[in-house]
C-alpha cells in the first residue's frame, strides 16, 4: 500500500523544495514587453554609465533585426510581448545572509545555499529574480586581488575591467538571443582573478526566478589571469508557475595564458523555462577551459558552451549530461573553435531520455587552417528508457588543415532487459534497478560534479523512476 | 528437513516454443541437488523460471517455495523470499561498483540498511576466502572481469546474501582447477542444513567436491532419470546417450 500513495504523489514530491512559490511582492515592475521605454528605465534604475545604455539600445536594435535561428526547438509558445523582462526584489544586496528578507532567505535555506558556504566554498553570490541579493568571498581571497561582485557593482565600481571585455566574446549580433540579453541584462557575477592567484575552493553563484512569467537575463564574466586558476559554479532553479519562463543569461570567460578554468553547471530550472544561455570562453596559450554541465530542467533548452582555443597548446574539456523527461526538449552540445596550434578538445557528452523527453545533442567542432597537430575526442552516448521518448545527435566538425587527430564515437541504446533482470535477481526492484543502470550511465559525469550536486542529480534520477512503472 | 522448493508438472515457454514439457522437483533443506544434462537440454531454463526470467512463459504447472505458490511473482520478490541464482553470464554494469551493488542487495534482502564500515569487514573477509583481490570491490560490477572473475563474483554475492535456494548455472564452465577448488570451499562453507543447493553442469568438476544428494538428468525438457551421486560417475562413464533411449 505504501507503494501505491508514493506514485500517486510522485509528481509533486519530484520537485517540491523548488516548487514552493514565495508571495510575489516587488518595489517595482517594468511593463510586459520589450520597448526602447522599458530598456531606459532598467538602466536608469540601475544608475548605470551613458556607454552601458548606449550598448543595451544597440543590442535591442539587433535584436528587433535578427530572426530566430531556424534549427532551434519550437518556441512558439514563447511570447516576448508577454514576458516581464525586469522584476526587482524588494531587498538590496546584502552581505549577511541574516540581512535578507525572511522569504527569499528562506528560498535559499531550503536549496541548502548557505550551508554548502560554510562548508566548502570560497564565495557565494545568489541571485533573487533579476537582482543578485547576496555576495560575499573569503577576505583571504579579496586581499589576493581577487574579486567576486554582482555584475551591477561590477560595472560602477571595476568599470576599467569590465568595459574592455564586456560583450566583446558574446556580441549582440551572436543572435536573437545575446541580443535580448544585451538589452534587458540584470544580475549575474563578475570574477576576477590576477596573475598566479590560485582560488582553492569554488566559487558559487545561485539564480532562482521566482517570478511568474519574468525572464531572468544574467550577466556572467570571469578573466582568469595569467597562471591563475579558479573554479566556478553556477546554479538555478525556479518554481513551476503555468506561464512561460525565460532565462537568456550570457557568460563570457577569460583564460589567460596559462590560466585554467573550471566551470560547472547545474541548471534545474522549473519545466515551464525556456533556458537560452549562451555560455562562450576564449583561451590563451597553454590554457586550459574545462565545461561540466548538467542541465535537468526546463521546457526548452538551447545550451551549447562555445570554447575558442585561440593560443597554441590551449585545450578544452566538456563534460555534459542532460536529462529530458515528460515535455522537455533540451537541445544541448558543446561548440569548440580551434585556431592555436597543439590544442587539444575532449567532448564527453551523455544524454538520457524518458517519458517522451526530447535529447538532442548539437556540437561544432571547428579546426582553424593554422591550428595544426590538434588532437581530439568526441563521444556522446544516449540512453533511451522508452518507446515514446526521442534522441538525436547533430554533430558537425569542420576541418581545415591536415595536420589533425580527431576521433568520434556516437552510441544510442536502450537498458538491456538482461541487465535489469540481473539486477532484480538481487532484490531491487525494477524501478529501483533501472535508476541504478542509470546512475552508473550518469556516474563517469557525475563524479565529475561538485558533491552536492552529485547527490542532488542521483536524488533527481530515482525520482523520475519512482512510480514511473507498474 | 523441511520442503524448500517444489515444482509441479512445470510446462515452460518462449514464445511459441516449448522447451520444458511438465517438470516435477522437490528440494528439502539441507540437501544438495545436481541436474545434469546436454547442451540445450532445458537446465538453464529450468533455473531461470525459478528466479523469474520474464523471457521465459509458464503455460502450465505452479512453483511453490516454503509452501507459497510464487508462479506469479517478479523476480525480485523471489530473491527477497532467499532464492538466488548464479549467473553463467553475469552482465556488466559500468558506473555501479560491486561493493556499492552487493551492499544494497544485501540491504534490500535482509531488510536491513548495511552500514558501510562493518559491511567493508564482511566483504573483505568473504573476497579473501574466495582469493579475489580486494581491489575488485571497488570496481565496476563484472567491468573488464575475466569469465573466472565473474564466477566468482557471483559467489562472492551468494555466500554474503546468504540465500535460502542457491542455484548455480554452470559456476565451474571457465575456471581452472585451482579456482575451481576455492568456489568448492566456499560453496561447502556456504551449506548448512537450513539452506539447499541445485547445480546444473554438464562437466562434473564441482561436483567431486560438492557431492550432491539427488540427480536429475534432464533431456529434451524432461526429467528422465534421477537418483543418488551414483549417477554422476555413471554419466561419467557413459556419456548421456544411455539416458536418450528413457525419453
Amino acid at each position: 500500500m505504501a507503494d501505491t500513495k508514493k506514485r500517486s504523489e510522485v509528481s509533486d514530491i519530484n520537485r517540491s523544495i523548488y516548487d514552493i512559490k514565495d508571495e510575489v511582492s516587488y518595489s517595482y515592475k517594468a511593463d510586459t514587453g520589450l520597448t526602447e521605454e522599458i530598456i531606459r528605465e532598467i538602466s536608469a534604475k540601475k544608475e548605470e554609465p551613458e556607454w552601458m545604455l548606449k550598448k543595451r539600445l544597440q543590442a535591442l536594435k539587433i535584436y528587433n533585426e535578427l530572426d530566430i535561428p531556424p534549427w532551434m526547438p519550437d518556441i512558439s509558445e514563447l511570447d516576448m510581448g508577454h514576458i516581464d523582462t525586469y522584476v526587482r526584489p524588494k531587498t538590496d544586496m546584502k552581505a549577511r545572509w541574516e540581512d535578507l528578507p525572511e522569504n527569499i532567505r528562506d528560498t535559499f535555506d531550503r536549496l541548502g545555499i548557505p550551508e554548502a558556504e560554510k562548508k566548502s566554498l570560497a564565495g557565494v553570490g545568489a541571485q533573487y529574480d533579476s537582482e543578485v541579493v547576496y555576495h560575499n568571498i573569503q577576505k583571504e581571497l579579496e586581499e589576493q586581488g581577487v574579486i567576486y561582485v554582482d555584475f551591477e557593482t561590477a560595472v560602477k565600481k571595476y568599470e576599467h575591467l569590465v568595459r574592455p571585455y564586456f560583450g566583446t566574446l558574446i556580441t549582440p549580433s551572436y543572435h536573437k538571443f545575446a541580443a535580448l540579453h544585451y538589452a534587458v541584462w540584470s544580475g549575474g557575477s563578475f570574477v576576477y582573478v590576477p596573475k598566479g592567484v590560485h582560488v582553492n575552493m569554488p566559487l558559487q553563484s545561485y539564480f532562482r526566478l521566482n517570478a511568474p512569467g519574468a525572464g531572468q537575463f544574467e550577466h556572467t564574466l570571469i578573466i582568469v589571469e595569467e597562471g591563475a586558476d579558479c573554479h566556478f559554479i553556477e546554479g538555478c532553479s525556479a518554481p513551476r508557475y503555468n506561464v512561460a519562463n525565460l532565462h537568456a543569461g550570457a557568460v563570457e570567460l577569460f583564460v589567460k595564458k596559462g590560466a585554467t578554468l573550471r566551470y560547472s553547471t547545474i541548471e534545474n530550472w522549473s519545466k515551464n523555462m525556456y533556458n537560452l544561455n549562451t555560455k562562450k570562453a576564449v583561451v590563451g596559450e597553454g590554457g586550459h577551459m574545462i565545461w561540466v554541465s548538467g542541465s535537468f530542467g526546463s521546457h526548452v533548452s538551447c545550451l551549447y558552451p562555445d570554447t575558442v582555443l585561440r593560443g597554441d597548446n590551449s585545450t578544452c574539456e566538456f563534460t555534459g549530461i542532460t536529462f529530458a523527461g515528460k515535455g522537455q526538449c533540451l537541445d544541448t552540445g558543446a561548440k569548440v573553435e580551434a585556431y592555436g596550434k597543439n590544442t587539444s578538445i575532449n567532448i564527453n557528452s551523455k544524454s538520457i531520455s524518458k517519458g517522451g523527453g526530447e535529447a538532442v545533442y548539437r556540437s561544432v567542432v571547428h579546426i582553424g587552417p593554422h591550428a595544426e597537430g590538434a588532437k581530439g575526442a568526441i563521444s556522446c552516448e544516449s540512453l533511451m528508457l522508452d518507446d515514446e521518448s526521442r534522441s538525436d545527435t547533430i554533430p558537425d566538425i569542420i576541418i581545415e588543415n591536415d595536420d589533425i587527430d580527431l576521433g568520434h564515437e556516437a552510441t544510442i541504446g536502450r537498458i538491456p532487459d538482461e541487465d535489469i533482470y540481473y539486477l532484480m535477481s538481487r532484490g531491487l526492484s525494477e524501478e529501483d534497478a533501472k535508476a541504478m543502470l542509470v546512475r552508473g550511465f550518469a556516474e563517469p559525469i557525475s563524479k565529475e560534479l561538485p558533491l552536492e550536486y552529485a547527490v542532488e542529480m542521483n536524488r533527481l534520477i530515482n525520482l523520475e523512476f519512482e512510480g514511473a512503472i507498474g | 528437513m523441511s520442503e524448500l522448493l517444489r515444482i509441479e508438472n512445470l510446462h515452460v515457454s518462449v514464445g511459441e516454443k516449448e522447451l520444458l514439457h511438465g517438470i516435477n522437483l522437490t528440494v528439502n533443506s539441507g540437501e544438495v541437488h545436481a541436474i545434469m544434462g546436454v547442451n540445450g537440454a532445458g537446465k538453464s531454463t529450468l533455473l531461470h523460471t525459478i528466479m523469474g526470467n520474464p523471457a521465459y512463459t509458464v503455460t502450465e504447472g505452479h512453483i511453490f517455495f516454503r509452501g507459497e505458490d510464487i508462479t506469479d511473482l517478479t523476480t525480485d520478490k523471489r530473491a527477497r523470499k532467499g532464492i538466488f541464482l548464479s549467473f553463467q553470464s553475469p552482465v556488466s554494469v559500468a558506473g555501479i561498483t560491486t561493493e556499492n551493488f552487493i551492499r544494497t542487495a544485501k540491504s534490500i534482502i535482509s531488510g536491513k540498511q548495511q552500514r558501510l564500515f562493518p559491511f567493508k569487514r564482511l566483504m573483505k573477509q568473504r573476497m579473501t576466502e574466495l582469493a579475489m583481490d580486494e581491489s575488485y570491490a571497488g570496481r565496476y560490477l563484472n567491468d573488464g572481469f575475466s569469465g573466472g572473475e565473474r564466477k566468482k563474483n557471483e559467489i562472492l554475492q551468494m555466500r554474503i546474501l546468504d540465500p535460502a535456494l542457491a542455484m548455480l548455472d554452470e559456476t565451474d564452465s571457465g575456471l581452472d582447477v585451482d579456482a575451481v577448488r576455492i568456489v568448492a570451499d566456499n560453496i561447502r562453507k556456504y551449506h548448512t542444513e537450513n539452506n539447499a543447493l541445485i547445480m546444473i553442469t554438464h562437466l562434473n568438476q564441482l561436483l567431486k567436491f560438492v557431492p550432491p544428494d539427488k540427480v536429475h538428468v534432464l533431456i529434451g525438457g524432461r526429467i528422465v532419470k534421477e537418483g543418488g551421486a551414483e549417477l554422476v560417475d555413471e554419466i561419467e562413464d557413459h556419456g548421456f546417450d544411455a539416458f536418450k533411449s528413457e525419453v
